[in-house]
């Protein structure tokens, strides 16, 4: 009986736990060719084995530093940026009387993050190229400014990742913000307009103390995240223009130039050590914290 | 909500901020369309514009006779997706559903190994090694199914939730007493209660392998590669043979730059890759926000 039951079960959980294993715990295990010398004759396993020597190379050049400013900063700005705007966007949406209006502005702020960073990018070069672009050929004239070369001066480059990233991802974390305000207990409005509380001070009172669980939960988990960026946007939205590296290399970029561009596994594969075992410390710090607050939203 | 001063300021204030995002959000897609529809002359002399001076839909003409790559591109995209999504779920059902049962033995070890993934990660070098090297993916169609995409960790775990809260026990157990077998009630209980979040975790599978490019970045080369391009890949390889040949022009690059699709088909291809999107846009709202409420999007 039990095993007429229970065999079937792990027939079924089967394919997706050898999946699993080869797309996630193989390449767990293939971490350690970041302690070797890669020869490609003898594979991962057969390769001779170097010490720290990869991790010599990588932490004296001034790329490790860069990237882990870049990835980290970028990710903090990220964080903030739509916190701040996703919490705005929610509260003026949830507030809204006209249910057409609020549906017209919910779709607004979905519709970017369903897109392709690709299609992203090409958006991007719509308006930045430097021969046909917007800015160049309309904003900036009518400006009265002179042509600027966007994908070639790096002072711009923080703000406009910044920029695309918060008009791509910024409704996400809105419609989560605004599923949050929607569970508020009505009543505690009701009673702040018998007491004469006008709409900033309800927010203040109510709505921002009501999201600040989910903020923060939201937060944790992001910043558990920190040494992690987003690939596409690093190096689709800049065309992985060689001029801007010092401002667009993230640990992801470099690690996927450095393997498949340069070649250069023994780098590659000590930046990629150095991400997943500091991100990994990161999540479980994370993730415990979010377990202290609020053990539903933490993922163990 | 009363109708004093201070919240008709709000309610205005709301409300134009609300519509300025709605022109950034929409305007920058209607700058795509707009510049593909755009006269190729008027184009270089006036740049991509939201108000062209002079019309052509020699881009989509250009798409429609020459253009048996993009097709085939946009074929493999359909395939990948359909496929892909399609095995993503019955994975991803067939594994939640064992860890949905309170009494599955060995239950905490599964769900270890499930969420395990999800906080550690080999990373891009060894699974492309892995990938490439073992397994020999690269210039196939599975370069584009198998990586990464298959199987997501956080959708097994919320339709193991799902399943668990919304399917009640006693039906699985009724049916259990019935005599029927595993296979049995998976197909016609669980599938059938399933529904509403077999749909919306499908949708985000499908959007995953739809937008997806960077598998064919890492896997597929030179022109074996090429032949397999998913129209994400398509439309990459075109923005960089651009820069390429931007920099190559002081080179003498100019011949093959007149040879290149012009100004305008490159975004009429990317406004036909945005069509599937746009279409489904009402579809994939109310699934996205219902996955919301469902804990569904999470990450």
């Amino acid at each position: 009986m039990k095993v007429r039951k229970w065999a079937p079960m792990f027939i079924m959980m089967a394919p997706g736990l050898i999946y699993l294993f080869i797309n996630n715990y193989i390449p767990m295990a293939g971490l350690v060719i970041a302690f070797k010398k890669m020869d490609f004759r003898k594979g991962i396993w057969g390769s001779d084995w170097v010490g720290f020597d990869n991790f010599k190379y990588l932490f004296t050049t001034p790329d490790a530093f860069v990237i882990t400013r870049n990835t980290i900063l970028y990710n903090l700005a990220f964080i903030i940026v739509n916190i701040v705007v996703g919490i705005i966007f929610a509260i003026f949406i949830s507030e809204m009387v006209n249910k057409h209006m609020k549906q017209l502005y919910q779709s607004a702020v979905l519709l970017p993050f369903l897109m392709s960073m690709v299609i992203v990018s090409y958006i991007v070069y719509a308006i930045l190229s430097p021969e046909t672009g917007l800015m160049n050929k309309t904003v900036l004239p009518m400006a009265g400014k002179d042509p600027v070369s966007w994908y070639s001066e790096t002072k711009y480059w923080p703000y406009i990742l910044i920029i695309v990233n918060t008009w791509k991802g910024v409704g996400y974390g809105c419609l989560i913000y605004l599923a949050s305000i929607i569970g508020i207990d009505r009543s505690l409005y009701e009673a702040a307009d018998i007491d004469g509380a006008g709409k900033w001070v309800q927010i203040r009172t109510i709505t921002l103390p009501m999201l600040l669980p989910s903020v923060i939960t939201l937060t944790l988990l992001n910043v558990g995240r920190i040494f992690f960026s987003d690939f596409s946007l690093f190096y689709q939205v800049p065309q992985n223009s060689g001029i801007l590296y010092s401002v667009t290399n993230t640990i992801d970029t470099y690690v996927y130039r450095a393997l498949l561009q340069l070649g250069d596994t023994g780098m590659a594969s000590a930046a990629g050590f150095y991400q997943s075992v500091i991100g990994f410390l990161l999540i479980i710090g994370c993730n415990w914290l979010v377990r202290k607050l609020d053990r539903d939203s933490a993922l163990f | 909500m009363l109708n004093t001063r201070e919240n008709r300021v709000f309610q205005t204030t709301a409300h134009i901020v609300m519509m300025l995002v709605v022109l950034i959000s929409v305007l920058p897609f209607l700058l795509v369309f707009m510049s593909s529809i755009t006269e190729e002359n008027s184009l270089i002399v006036h740049g991509y514009s939201l108000f062209p001076q002079k019309f052509s839909l020699y881009a989509y003409e250009y798409i429609a006779q020459k253009g048996d790559k993009i097709l085939r591109a946009y074929g493999i995209t359909l395939f990948i997706t359909v496929v892909g999504t399609l095995v993503n779920l019955l994975l991803t059902a067939l594994l939640a559903y064992p860890l949905s049962r309170r009494d599955l033995p060995g239950k905490k070890f599964f769900s270890f190994y499930v969420i395990f993934t999800m906080l550690f990660n080999g990373g891009l070098v060894p699974t492309y090694l892995m990938y490439a090297n073992t397994f020999h993916i690269k210039n196939t169609i599975f370069a584009l199914l198998i990586p990464t995409l298959l199987l997501s960790a956080m959708n097994v775990l919320l339709m193991r939730t799902y399943f668990r809260t919304s399917i009640p026990e006693a039906l699985i157990e009724a049916a259990e007493i019935d005599g029927a077998g595993q296979f049995n009630i998976f197909f016609s209980i669980i599938v059938p209660l399933g529904k509403p979040i077999l749909v919306t975790l499908g949708l985000f599978a499908a959007l995953g392998y739809w937008n997806d490019w960077t598998n064919g970045l890492y896997y597929l080369t030179g022109t074996k590669g090429e032949d397999l391009y998913s129209i994400q890949n398509f439309l990459n390889k075109l923005i960089t043979d651009i820069q390429y040949l931007a920099n190559a022009q002081f080179s003498g690059g100019g011949a093959q730059a007149a040879k290149m699709p012009s100004v305008s088909i490159r975004m009429a291809i990317a406004f036909v890759a945005m069509i599937p999107i746009l279409v489904l846009f009402p579809f994939l709202q109310k699934y996205f926000e219902k996955g919301i409420t469902l804990g569904a999007v999470k990450e």
